[in-house]
Parts: C-alpha cells; sequence; structure tokens
C-alpha cells in the first residue's frame, strides 16, 4: 500500500482543505485501515463520524491516524448511511470508538462484538428509547460460585463520578467493566459555531486538571487555521514550562497518592504538599493553580519578568530535592514495592492491541510520545528523553512517572535558563490580546493538533464550514484511550488491588464524557 | 523506619498558618471585582460581549458582576475602555445567599456576610463532616478541594473532616453544573444524608452552570435542585477561598 497516495498527511498542528481528504470508497477505508493500524504499526488518534454535507442521514466517518515513525498524521474519510461493517471486530483499537460512534449519531457498527453506550446520553432525535446512567446488560458470569460487585457512581473520597462492575470468584476478578457518562456536559456540542467567547474556557474544563495542555491543544489548532493565532516561539516555550510544571503537579500527586493507597504515609504526606508547589508555580505564572486563561490563542495572557523567572528557577530546584526525598523514600521501601510489583499487569501486546497511551502506554513498554514522535513548539529544538518501563505492572507505571519527573525538572531548567536570554522584543511577543478570537477562521478547512498531556496524548480535530466557523469539534483525551486498559489489568487480579491499580492509571472521568 | 524519619525531618513541618496569618496569594490573583461607580459609555457593551459565562451586567452606575456565575477569567477588566472593573486580591468570596454574589460599585468598604444558617453553626461550630459529589465538575473544584486534607492545608485542625457515607455527613459539597446523567445519584446522596443536610455550592458550575450554563446536558447549578447554603464562588475557588468559606459557615472566623 502506498500510504501517501491513499491517506491525506499531515504533520501535528497543521491544517488542509476538506476536499483533499480523500474519501474511499467504504470496503477499501475499512481495509487500508486495519492494515495501518495492525499491520503498518499505527495508532488511532482519532475516529469519528460528522453529518454529511446536503444528504440529511448520511455520515462521513473520519479516521486520524498517527504514524510515529514518519511524524505524520494519516487522514481518510468514507461516506456511510444507516450502518457500516464496524472494524473493531479486526481491529481491536476502534472498539471505543465505534461504540462511540454508534452511541452519538444511531449509526449502526454492524458485527461490532460489544454494541453498548460507553456515555449513556440520550440517543439522537427518533433513534430508540432514552437510556439511563448505567443501566445496561453486564456481562456476567452464570455460576452460584460467582459474586458481583458494583462500586458508584458516587464513591467513597472526592473524585468524580463513574461506575465498576466487577464479576468475581472469591477474591479474584475475573471481568471488570467500567460504566461512564456520568460527566457528560455536552462540551463537543457547544463547541459547534465557535470560536467564540467560551469555546477556550469550555477546552480548559474538558478535564479540568489537563487545562494547560487543552488550551495548547486548542491554540495550536487555531494557529493552522488563522494566521493571526500564530504564536510566537517565546509563547511557545513558556506554554511548554507550564505544561512541564502541569505533568509535574500531577505525577508528584499521583505517586503520592499511589503511596496512600498502600498505607504508606511518609510520602503520601511529602507528596501531597509538593504537588500544590508545583501548582503554585503554575499560579504564579498566571494567577490561577491550573492554569487556566494562561495559555491564549496567539500567545500568552502574562509575560514573566527576569526576577520572577529567577524565582521559580530556586523554586522549582528547591522543590524538585524535596520531591528526591520523598520518592527515593518510597521506592526504598521494601513493604512498597511488594504491593507494587505485578500487580496489575497490562500486558505489552495488550496495550499496543486496545490503543494504550502515555504513561500506562509507556509503562507497557509502547515507545509513545508525542513530545517526541510528533515534536510541536518548544519539543523540537529542546527534546526530552523517553521514559519507558515494559512490565506493564503498577510498579512500571510508578516508575515512568518518577523518571517522567526527572526529565520535566531537567527540561523545566533548561527552559528557564532559555527564557531568560529572550530578549525584550522576543518576551513582548509572547502576549495575547486575544482573548477571543471571534474572527473567522479558514474556511472548509480540517485541522489536527496533538499534545502530550500528562495522562497522555490528546487529540483535537476540527472542521470548518464555508463561514469558518467550527462545523465539528472533536476531543480524543488520553482517558479515552485508557479506561479499556484499567479494566483489562483487573482480570485476575485480586479486588483488593483495584484502588491501586486505578490509582497506577489514574483516568479522567469528564475527559473521557465531555 | 531510620529512613522515614531522616525523610521526615528533611521535609519539616510544612502546615500553612491560615488563618492566622493571612494567606500568600499570587500577583495575578483573580480575587473579588472591584468596580468603578459611573456610568459607562453609550452604546459601549464590551465587558458583556466578552464574558463567556454572562456575569457582567451594566446598571446606571456602571457594571456589575455575578461571582456566582463569573469565572475570574479577568477579560472583562482587560477590555473595559473605562477601566472600570479590576479583580483584587480579596480571596473571601463565599456567600450565604444568591444575592449577596453580585458586586457592584459601591463607596462602602467590603466585608464578607458573616449571618450565615444558625442552626449550622450552633451543630457544627465544632465538627463539620462533609460528603462531596462532583456532579459533573472537571476535577478543579475537586482536587482544590481535596487539597484541603493535605498536609499543606490540614483542615482536621478545624474539625472539618471528609466522610465516605452520606449517613455520616453533615452536608453535601457539589461541584458541578449538575449533569442530567448525575443528578439522580446526588438526589439519592442527598436523601441519604440525616437531616437538615446543608447543601454547599462550591465552583462557578455548582452555583449557576458556569461555562456550562446553556448545555441541555445540565441542570444549570445547584439552585433549581436544592437551595444551597453555602455558595462558594470561583473557577476553580482557591483552597483558602474554599478553607475561608467553611470557617464562616461554621462560625469560626
Amino acid at each position: 500500500m502506498n500510504m501517501d497516495t491513499t491517506f491525506l498527511a499531515l504533520p501535528n498542528g497543521a491544517a488542509a482543505p476538506i476536499a483533499d481528504l480523500p474519501v474511499l470508497p467504504f470496503d477499501d477505508f475499512r481495509a487500508q485501515l486495519i492494515q495501518a493500524v495492525m499491520q503498518d504499526g499505527l495508532r488511532v488518534s482519532s475516529f469519528f463520524a460528522t453529518p454529511a454535507d446536503n444528504q440529511p442521514g448520511d455520515f462521513e466517518l473520519i479516521a486520524v491516524l498517527a504514524d510515529d515513525r514518519a511524524h505524520l498524521l494519516r487522514l481518510a474519510a468514507s461516506r456511510v448511511s444507516k450502518s457500516y461493517l464496524a472494524l473493531s471486530a479486526d481491529c481491536p483499537a476502534f472498539h471505543w470508538f465505534e461504540r462511540e460512534i454508534a452511541e452519538v449519531t444511531g449509526l449502526v457498527c454492524e458485527n461490532h462484538p460489544w454494541p453498548k453506550p460507553i456515555r449513556f446520553t440520550r440517543p439522537p432525535v427518533g433513534k430508540g428509547a432514552d437510556v439511563l446512567p448505567g443501566v445496561t446488560d453486564y456481562l456476567r458470569i452464570a455460576d452460584e460460585a460467582a459474586h458481583e460487585v458494583a462500586v458508584g457512581p458516587v464513591h467513597a473520597g472526592v473524585i468524580e463520578p463513574g461506575h465498576f462492575r466487577f464479576q468475581c470468584l472469591g477474591e479474584e476478578v475475573i471481568f471488570l467493566e467500567i460504566s461512564l457518562g456520568y460527566q457528560h456536559r455536552g462540551i463537543e456540542k457547544m463547541l459547534v459555531g465557535g470560536p467564540d467567547v467560551r469555546s477556550a474556557q469550555l477546552i480548559e474544563c474538558a478535564a479540568g486538571d489537563t487545562s494547560i495542555a487543552s488550551a495548547w491543544c486548542y491554540a495550536r489548532l487555531l494557529a493552522a487555521l488563522s494566521p493571526a493565532c500564530q504564536a510566537s516561539p517565546a509563547a511557545e516555550l513558556w506554554r511548554g514550562i507550564a505544561l512541564e510544571f502541569e505533568r509535574s503537579a500531577n505525577h508528584t500527586g499521583d505517586l503520592g497518592a499511589l503511596a496512600g493507597d498502600v498505607a504508606f504515609l511518609p510520602t503520601q504526606s511529602f507528596c501531597g504538599r509538593i504537588r500544590g508547589e508545583y501548582l503554585n508555580m503554575t499560579a504564579a505564572l498566571c494567577g490561577n493553580r491550573f492554569g487556566r486563561g494562561y495559555v491564549l490563542p496567539g500567545g500568552l495572557r502574562y509575560l514573566a519578568d527576569n526576577k520572577k523567572v529567577a524565582d521559580l528557577q530556586a523554586w522549582r530546584k528547591r522543590v524538585h530535592a524535596d520531591l528526591t526525598n520523598a520518592l527515593d523514600l518510597l521506592f526504598d521501601t521494601p513493604s512498597v514495592l511488594d504491593r507494587f510489583e505485578n500487580t496489575g499487569v497490562l500486558a505489552p501486546a495488550d496495550a499496543a492491541a486496545v490503543g494504550i497511551v502515555g504513561v500506562a502506554g509507556r509503562a507497557s513498554g509502547l515507545n509513545n510520545d508525542i513530545r517526541l514522535s510528533h515534536p510541536y513548539g518548544p519539543y523540537t529544538d529542546r527534546p526530552l528523553s523517553l521514559c519507558a518501563e515494559g512490565a506493564g505492572d503498577v510498579l512500571a507505571r510508578a516508575m515512568v512517572r518518577r523518571r517522567e519527573l526527572d526529565a520535566s525538572n531537567q527540561w523545566l531548567n533548561e527552559a528557564l535558563n532559555a527564557a531568560t536570554e529572550l530578549s525584550a522584543d522576543e518576551q513582548t511577543s509572547a502576549l495575547s490580546s486575544q482573548h477571543s478570537p471571534a474572527r473567522a477562521l479558514a474556511p472548509s478547512m480540517i485541522a489536527v493538533s496533538l499534545q502530550e498531556a500528562w495522562r497522555g496524548e490528546l487529540c483535537h480535530v476540527a472542521l470548518t464550514d464555508s463561514h469558518g466557523r467550527f462545523r465539528h469539534y472533536k476531543i480524543v483525551d488520553p482517558s479515552f484511550h485508557n479506561w479499556y486498559g484499567l479494566a483489562l489489568t483487573l482480570r485476575g487480579e485480586q479486588i483488593s488491588h483495584f484502588p491501586i491499580c486505578n490509582k497506577s492509571f489514574n483516568l479522567s472521568y469528564c475527559g473521557h464524557d465531555l | 523506619m531510620y529512613k522515614a524519619l531522616k525523610a521526615r525531618l528533611f521535609q519539616g513541618h510544612r502546615t500553612g498558618r491560615f488563618p492566622a496569618v493571612a494567606p500568600t496569594l499570587p500577583d495575578h490573583f483573580q480575587g473579588r471585582p472591584q468596580l468603578l461607580a459611573g456610568p459607562c459609555p453609550k452604546d459601549c457593551s464590551a465587558c458583556l460581549d466578552i464574558c463567556p459565562a454572562k456575569a457582567v451586567s451594566v446598571s446606571a452606575n456602571g457594571p456589575q458582576i455575578d461571582t456566582g456565575r463569573c469565572l475570574f477569567c479577568g477579560k472583562c477588566a482587560a477590555i473595559c475602555p473605562r477601566q472600570a472593573i479590576a479583580f483584587g486580591q480579596e480571596y473571601r468570596l463565599a456567600a450565604f445567599a444568591r444575592e449577596q454574589l453580585v458586586a457592584g460599585a459601591s463607596a462602602a468598604a467590603w466585608a464578607p456576610p458573616t449571618a450565615g444558617n444558625a442552626q449550622c453553626r450552633d451543630f457544627c461550630g465544632q465538627s463539620l463532616k462533609i460528603r462531596q459529589v462532583s456532579a459533573g465538575g472537571c476535577a478543579a473544584c475537586e482536587l482544590d478541594f481535596n487539597v484541603l486534607g493535605t498536609l499543606a492545608w490540614d483542615m482536621g485542625r478545624f474539625g472539618i473532616q471528609v466522610v465516605a457515607s452520606p449517613r455520616h455527613a453533615d452536608c453535601i459539597l457539589v461541584t458541578g453544573p449538575v449533569t442530567r446523567n448525575m443528578l439522580l445519584a446526588l438526589r439519592k446522596t442527598h436523601d441519604a444524608m440525616p437531616r437538615p443536610a446543608w447543601v454547599i455550592a462550591c465552583g462557578a458550575c455548582a452555583i449557576s452552570g458556569g461555562v456550562f450554563a446553556d448545555s441541555p446536558e445540565t441542570h444549570g447549578g445547584l439552585e433549581a435542585i436544592f437551595k444551597p447554603d453555602l455558595y462558594i464562588p470561583g473557577c476553580p475557588p482557591h483552597p483558602t477561598t474554599i478553607l475561608e468559606g467553611l470557617l464562616r459557615l461554621m462560625g469560626r472566623s
């Protein structure tokens, strides 16, 4: 197969006219996608259906595949009506995407191995009765010795809602099914017709702990669609600094929470405080601990003067010493390692088959990090080292986080030094005055933007209409890829290991539910 | 054991000194809006047009901001040609009634309201057990409430504790705009609590729906479902704002 003729190739953060998107006959489309993923090692970054122009009831399926080796995204489309032959049976990486397509559009994915809702949203008008969240036929074991444990949507701690159904034989979990959708707010629908004054805020709230990555993903998408939204290298450098603060805060919090789940209180306590230091560094940039409003289309909301940069540099150094102390203790404690090791194993082959991304993917030996495979902004000439492990257990997921904290720290050191060397003009060029680009974007385009958010790959795809407004906006949060991976790790695992398995993924409910 | 003790010594004592000492807030912190009195230029609607959450209104006496809707993004302050809007360092944003959340130009110095629910003050002045429910929250409100349990804040010092079971809870702290899919679970959680079951709306979404107010997938906040006893504005509220609000609800400040 010649990929360059079958697919439209785009670099990360680029746009092309929708007319350039190859629309393949469905059988060809299906065969090409399956071959690209199963044989050529491409990954499914996005797969969705959008109403076809001028044909009510018809949909265009659009696939965005990541070609990590070629550093490109490969796109193709096909037109379908009412139903099509599902890809999932031959290629598990499409499984969750096709369930979403069926739920959102009412299209029937024939022969789909597990056609169930993923968000329990209202069916499209005229397509079936109303649904209740979490009410579905769960896979059950027909055996008197088996029992079922149902947890959620409201959990015991301060955490978002989701429903977990465990099928157990004694302590052993045979099967876990995860029902989400409780956090569905309809973000993608609200974005249609934009960009408008609320678009950036909606995107920052898609997953609130991923605000910087989301805002940056959106800003780079707009830059591909409007020259007025292009950001200077200085702005991109600062966006990178903010993203690494976001990553550091969350990885620190996760390692502290993992320590807490195995009742190792010292590191739990230390990390609970240290996480806040990274949030406060973010707040020093923009006033908000989650970085809300810092990354704007075209640049940044605020500049940092050299005194602030020096303060941040010293602060980062201090905090990293505290963090190293807290983590040395954690990883030097045999009772902790005993709980982490060989717990919740996600085999590399399974991780690859279902398309796991980010920290969890790298822990299962998948060498995939968007900052390296599809580099953007400050990562282009300032690459980080790849932190991958291979065992796929809780320990590997913890180790990936630990190594990434060190890699981010080193990168932040260099980036903050580079920030002090920016000239006054370069500094000023980073500032954006565009609080809301009400202006229209390039019409009839498709744009793709990828980010390595702290959990993993975040993908935004936008289609504009003939007036330069969003006709379709598709967000794929890393959690969308990874929830199914968590379910797989529980098979054959003790139910008492669920908390650390869950924490070692720490996936977003709202990022999945949108 | 020795390693843990050594690390403990290295890490030191890190609990903040709030409320005895005022919090250190970042210099770009967006606190309670400060509004300049006086008529706005005719035909100027810059602040109304740019607000992502319809929080701004204009009266004869200048702009007003509903902090129950406000996302504290500061865009209105940046765009106002009169420079009539500023967001100061005032972090004490919590209020006991919806109308107390509207900030307007006023000659008098602003002080946070003190008259909360008297019964809650009497019953829970020394001990407040909270059941948190996220009903479409983006995790930011949840995380910055959760952080109050870490040693940096240690809200247990004031008798405030998160409980797992609604049966053990004095009040429910709700985040998020209340999605359609969470309404039933939210009601059931509230039903399972002993009465009177006080209600706290934490964040713009829970108070008014925030940026999701117009979404048909949400109920536009708590107001239509339960009457909150405490409103904590912000997107998300700073941890100090949340803690200060809880202490005021308990009559401890």
